[in-house]
């Protein structure tokens, strides 16, 4: 009850958190598609680059949100940039890494037939590698936009915004509709996003070569 | 023509291809055999330029295929590989025309020809058109992978093991298929695989690879009946000749010079001729050399109380003939089934006796093998 009186009251804010959550996740994301992407396309290309910039990558992931804000502010200062930022460098992992198995995964045989029958590598790239990698590649931003959903909530404790901000302020004025009203939100976003992406990766799954060797 | 002069390829150390020379003929098919490892695959690949050559020059109607694009020279040249390679999130139509697609003609010809070809291979586009790779089987498979190389009209067709990966029967159905296709389109077809009954059924010529060199290049009926080395011999099943009656003619096998006797000769001169020889018939062959008929000791005996008979009266006459020597042991063996005989005489166009194929001749060629 206390919780739906406090949305009634608070349904503008709620609705500006939500977007600016959406920003920040989705401006993250982003970025992170359009470097991690390209860059998981290069290690297939020079392989002895794939494990230093995986490697890299899995810094990123393995440092503990908070720490990492921690470790940024000094440099970046509070605000929206340095969570975009350190969001960003989250989400890159799964993208390089699924762009990079994706492509690997594409049979051999089939890129063979495909440059024998005279097709230059950007074709090969661009018609047979990616269309058939490209569900995996999706299944790595839908990871990617899941985590980054969960930590954007956490940037609002260096002043990023988003719902993050009505979960911090619930907890430090023990009032739980406050935080119920940043979480249940951030949860359900994460969710619908997860289910969507789900969607669009079932739609982009090449059908299968089940019965090519 | 494509050209080899004395092509190598090496892999770091290890010499895929050593030092081969060899000349493929415009319009025919060669099948390229040999165990694995012999270079047969990068001999064929670097046709296409998939394997570049370490050293040595490749040249296609002359033109030297390393000034070649690569690019253009592959879009010209159609390829088949054993696992298919067709693409899975391409329908068989837009499987079939991406060679014309990177050659930008335009979509109604490229629809055109995706149609024409489908119903070449025998898979009518109403209902196959629209489908998915997934959704063939692996012989239909096949077919779309030689209707997709046939897209552009290439005149070289470059085919990797393409019937390797499927059951006996299916792949013997496309073999004739492919022999059929072969004789329909005027192509160069380089041919690889591991099988010699395909090589022999398929190949206008077969080169038998060995450690990155050529034994033989030969067509398969000198090859069958004269394996170099011992290598071709281990390599061809003993009984390959056996299975390929079809390279064995009258004139190798027949009984050359066989026992004549006059018509007009009385039945005791016969069968004193018939003791002597050892034979159990007589070729019955007028003044002037011409073939009337056979005698057997059968007749003689039956008719041995009639004093008065002349062979001419007894012989078997009317009796089919073979004058074609080049006639192969299969339809000789089919033409004494038809006609219900065992020994067929070998005339020349003037009815002349050259010599007799008889039933034990064959068999004991056949069984010889």
């Amino acid at each position: 009850m206390k919780l739906l009186n406090f949305l009634n009251n608070n349904l503008d804010t709620l609705f500006h958190l939500i977007i600016e959550h959406l920003q920040m996740t989705g401006t993250a994301l982003l970025i992170a598609i359009l470097i991690g992407v390209p860059l998981g396309i290069l290690i297939t290309r020079y392989r002895r680059l794939a494990e230093p910039i995986l490697a890299i990558a899995n810094v990123f992931q393995t440092i503990p949100s908070i720490a990492f804000f921690g470790i940024l502010i000094p440099i970046l200062g509070i605000g929206k940039q340095t969570a975009i930022l350190v969001l960003f460098l989250y989400a890159l992992l799964p993208i390089i890494k699924n762009t990079y198995t994706g492509i690997e995964g594409v049979s051999p045989s089939m890129v063979d037939a495909a440059r024998g029958m005279g097709m230059t590598d950007m074709q090969i790239l661009r018609m047979i590698e990616l269309p058939q990698a490209l569900s995996v590649i999706m299944a790595g931003i839908r990871v990617s936009t899941v985590i980054n959903i969960g930590t954007t909530t956490i940037a609002a404790y260096i002043g990023g915004g988003g719902l993050g901000e009505f979960i911090f302020k619930g907890i430090q004025l023990y009032r739980n509709e406050m935080i119920l009203a940043g979480a249940i939100p951030a949860a359900l976003l994460a969710i619908i996003a997860d289910k969507i992406l789900e969607y669009v990766e079932i739609k982009l799954t090449p059908r299968s070569a089940g019965k090519l060797k | 023509m494509i050209s080899f002069q004395n092509v190598t390829k090496k892999f770091d150390d290890f010499v895929a291809v050593d030092d081969i020379s060899i000349d493929f003929e415009a319009g025919e098919t060669i099948v390229l055999i040999g165990p694995s490892g012999c270079g047969k695959t990068t001999t064929l690949r670097m046709i296409n330029h998939l394997v570049k050559a370490t050293e040595g020059k490749i040249t296609v109607d002359g033109n030297n295929i390393d000034e070649m694009d690569e690019v253009e020279l592959r879009r010209n040249i159609g390829y088949v590989i054993q696992n298919v390679g067709l693409f899975p999130h391409m329908t068989i139509a837009e499987n079939v025309s991406l060679v014309p697609y990177l050659k930008k003609v335009s979509k109604e010809d490229r629809e055109k020809r995706a149609r024409e070809l489908l119903e070449f291979v025998g898979m009518p586009a109403e209902k196959f058109y629209d489908r998915y790779p997934e959704e063939l089987s692996g012989g239909q498979q096949q077919r779309i992978g030689v209707a997709r190389a046939l897209a552009s009209d290439p005149d070289i067709i470059l085919m990797d093991e393409p019937f390797g990966a499927l059951d006996p029967i299916t792949r013997s159905i496309l073999q004739d298929e492919f022999l059929q296709i072969r004789d329909e389109l005027d192509k160069t077809i380089i041919f690889v695989t591991h099988d010699i009954d395909e090589a022999l059924k398929l190949a206008d010529k077969i080169v038998i690879m060995k450690d990155g060199k050529i034994v033989q290049y030969d067509t398969p009926e000198n090859i069958i009946k004269n394996p170099l080395h011992g290598f071709v011999e281990e390599f061809l099943d003993h009984d390959s000749l056996l299975k390929h009656p079809e390279y064995i003619y009258v004139k190798d096998i027949m009984e050359k010079d066989p026992v004549t006797i006059s018509p007009d000769s009385r039945y005791g001169q016969a069968l004193a001729k018939i003791k002597k020889a050892n034979v159990n018939r007589l070729a019955v062959v007028d003044d002037h050399e011409k073939f009337v008929g056979f005698v057997t000791l059968h007749h003689i005996l039956n008719h041995l109380e009639d004093e008065q008979v002349n062979l001419e009266d007894i012989m078997k006459t009317d009796l089919p003939i073979i004058t074609d020597q080049e006639m192969n042991v299969s339809q000789v063996l089919s033409l004494m089934a038809d006609e219900k005989v065992g020994q067929l005489p070998v005339l020349d166009a003037q009815g002349k006796l050259l010599g007799v194929v008889t039933r034990a001749i064959l068999i004991d060629i056949l069984g010889k093998n």
